[in-house]
C-alpha cells in the first residue's frame, strides 16, 4: 500500500485527484443541466422528470454518495495545495506581471472553487435539504427564483462555475497526462464551449423566471 | 539602430545576507546607453556606486550571451524581463524609454533563499538533477553515428526540452513557485531517449519527491513558466512528466 499512499500524497498525485473528480464533476452538471432544462417543458415535465430520478432508488444514493466523496476529496486537496502553493513563496512580488501564459480564470481557481462550495451548501440546503412535505422540487425552485435577489446570487455562482470550468477541463487534461498536438487544441476549445453552454444554460433558467 | 541616451529610476531590492531584512532601494541614473545589455546597465551603476563608497549591488552573470543559464532577475514583475525568449543578459536598453521607473527584484521563492541583493541560491535545481536527472548505465565508448535508431521526431522533441539552461525563470515566473517545468524538461528528455528508459519509473519516482521535499510549490497550469523560458520549453514535457508519474507509480516493482 505505501506506493498508493506516496502517490496520492505528491504533489502531481493529489493534482490527478483534483484533476479526475473534477472531470467527474462536469459530467455530473451536464446531467444536471439536461435535466434542468425540462423546465422549459412545463411544471409537469419538470416535476416528471424529479419523479423519476427518485425512482432510481439506490442508484441515485450510489450516486449522490459518489458525488459528496468526490467534493470531499476536490475541496480537501484544493485545501493542501493552496496552502503549500501560498507557502512555496513566503516574501511576494513588488510587483508581478503576467508574461502572457495565465487566465482571468486561470489566476481565480482558489476565489471561483471557494464560491462554488458557498453555493453548494446553500443550493443543498434550498432545494435538496427542504421542506418537502407539501411542495414539488418545481415549487421550491419557482419560489426561490423568483426573489430577484436570490436568482442574481444564483447568476453569480453560476458564472463562477464557467470561469472554473473554462480553465478547469483543459488543465485537468494536462495533469493527467493528456497532451497531444492534434488533441489539446480540440480540448482547449472544447472547454471553452462546455464552459460557455454551462454558464448560459443555467443562467437562462432563474433569467426566465425573474423576467417572466 | 542610432544609439540614444536615456534617463532611468531604478528601483532596486537591496538585501545585505541571507537573513537580513531586504527592501528596494531608488537609485537615479543618467546617460544609459540604449545599446547596453540589462547587466552592463547594472556595471555602469555598480561603479558609481563603488566610486560613492557604496556597497555594489550584487547579481548572477557568466556567460552573457543567453546560454549559461546563470543570469536572471525580475525587470518590472517578469523573469528576464519584458521580452520574450531572453535571458536577462540579452534583455538591452532599447527596450525601455526615457523616464522609466524600473523595479529590479530578486528570483523570489521559498526553495531559492536570497544569497545577496539579486543572487539567490538556486542549488535547487542541482538537487533534482542528483535526484533523479541523470542515466546511471555504462555506456562504454561513444557509439558510431545511427548505430541505434532514434526517429528525427524524437531525437527533436529530447533535444527542446534538453535546451534547458537551468535558470530557474520557470520557478520565478510561476504564481506558484512551481519546479514543474524544469523537471518536466528533464524527465521529458530522458524518457524520450532509449538511455533514459531503463531507470524512467526510479527517476520520475526521486523527482517528484525531491521537488517536492524542498518546497517548490505545485503546477496548476497557468503557463507563466512557457511563457517566461528563455528557451521556450513546451508545457508539453509538464504533460509528460505527470503521464511518466503515473506510470511509474503503477509499472515500478516498488511496493
Amino acid at each position: 500500500m505505501s506506493w498508493t499512499v506516496r502517490m496520492l500524497n505528491s504533489s502531481i498525485g493529489r493534482k490527478q485527484i483534483m484533476a479526475v473528480t473534477g472531470l467527474a464533476f462536469c459530467l455530473f452538471l451536464t446531467t444536471h443541466l439536461i435535466g434542468n432544462l425540462f423546465i422549459y417543458a412545463g411544471e409537469d415535465a419538470f416535476n416528471s422528470y424529479v419523479e423519476h430520478l427518485h425512482s432510481l432508488g439506490p442508484l441515485i444514493h450510489i450516486a449522490e454518495m459518489g458525488l459528496a466523496f468526490f467534493a470531499l476529496l476536490h475541496v480537501s486537496n484544493a485545501i493542501v495545495l493552496i496552502i503549500r502553493n501560498r507557502l512555496s513563496r513566503p516574501t511576494r512580488y513588488a510587483k508581478y506581471k503576467s508574461t502572457g501564459g495565465r487566465t482571468l480564470a486561470s489566476a481565480t481557481m482558489p476565489y471561483t472553487g471557494s464560491l462554488i462550495l458557498i453555493f453548494l451548501i446553500f443550493h443543498l440546503l434550498t432545494l435538496k435539504f427542504a421542506d418537502h412535505t407539501d411542495k414539488t422540487v418545481y415549487d421550491l425552485l419557482a419560489q426561490s427564483l423568483a426573489n430577484p435577489i436570490y436568482a442574481g446570487f444564483y447568476i453569480l455562482f453560476i458564472v463562477a462555475v464557467g470561469f472554473h470550468v473554462f480553465h478547469g477541463v483543459w488543465s485537468a487534461f494536462q495533469t493527467i497526462g493528456l497532451n497531444h498536438p492534434k488533441y489539446t487544441p480540440l480540448i482547449r476549445v472544447a472547454g471553452i464551449l462546455f464552459s460557455l453552454v454551462i454558464t448560459a444554460g443555467f443562467a437562462s433558467i432563474p433569467l426566465t423566471i425573474v423576467l417572466k | 539602430m542610432s544609439e540614444k541616451n536615456i534617463s532611468l529610476t531604478l528601483r532596486v531590492w537591496r538585501q545585505a545576507g541571507p537573513h537580513v531584512k531586504g527592501q528596494l532601494i531608488t537609485y537615479h541614473l543618467d546617460d544609459v546607453s540604449t545599446d547596453m545589455s540589462f547587466l552592463e546597465m547594472i556595471d555602469v551603476l555598480n561603479e558609481k556606486l563603488t566610486l560613492r563608497d557604496e556597497d555594489p549591488i550584487a547579481f548572477d552573470h557568466d556567460c552573457r550571451e543567453g546560454i549559461c543559464g546563470m543570469c536572471g532577475a525580475v525587470v518590472d514583475g517578469q523573469v528576464h524581463g519584458p521580452e520574450t525568449a531572453t535571458t536577462l543578459c540579452q534583455l538591452h536598453m532599447r527596450h525601455f524609454t526615457d523616464g522609466d521607473t524600473i523595479i529590479v527584484e530578486p528570483f523570489r521563492s521559498r526553495a531559492f533563499p536570497i544569497i545577496k541583493d539579486l543572487v539567490v541560491d538556486r542549488s535547487g535545481l542541482d538537487k533534482i538533477i542528483q535526484a533523479g536527472g541523470y542515466i546511471s548505465a555504462s555506456t562504454g565508448g561513444s557509439t558510431d553515428a545511427n548505430a541505434m535508431p532514434i526517429p528525427t521526431q524524437t531525437a527533436e522533441e529530447a533535444m527542446d526540452a534538453a535546451a534547458c539552461i537551468g535558470c530557474g525563470a520557470c520557478v520565478a515566473s510561476c504564481p506558484n513557485a512551481s519546479a514543474m517545468l524544469f523537471a518536466g524538461a528533464k524527465v521529458s528528455q530522458l524518457a524520450l531517449l532509449p538511455q533514459g528508459k531503463a531507470e524512467r519509473e526510479k527517476r520520475v519516482w526521486s523527482i517528484v519527491h525531491k521537488m517536492d521535499e524542498l518546497g517548490f510549490g505545485n503546477c496548476s497550469n497557468e503557463r507563466e513558466c512557457e511563457a517566461t523560458c528563455p528557451k521556450e520549453i513546451s508545457i508539453s514535457h509538464i504533460a509528460r512528466f505527470n503521464r511518466e508519474f503515473t506510470r511509474a507509480a503503477f509499472v515500478s516493482r516498488e511496493k
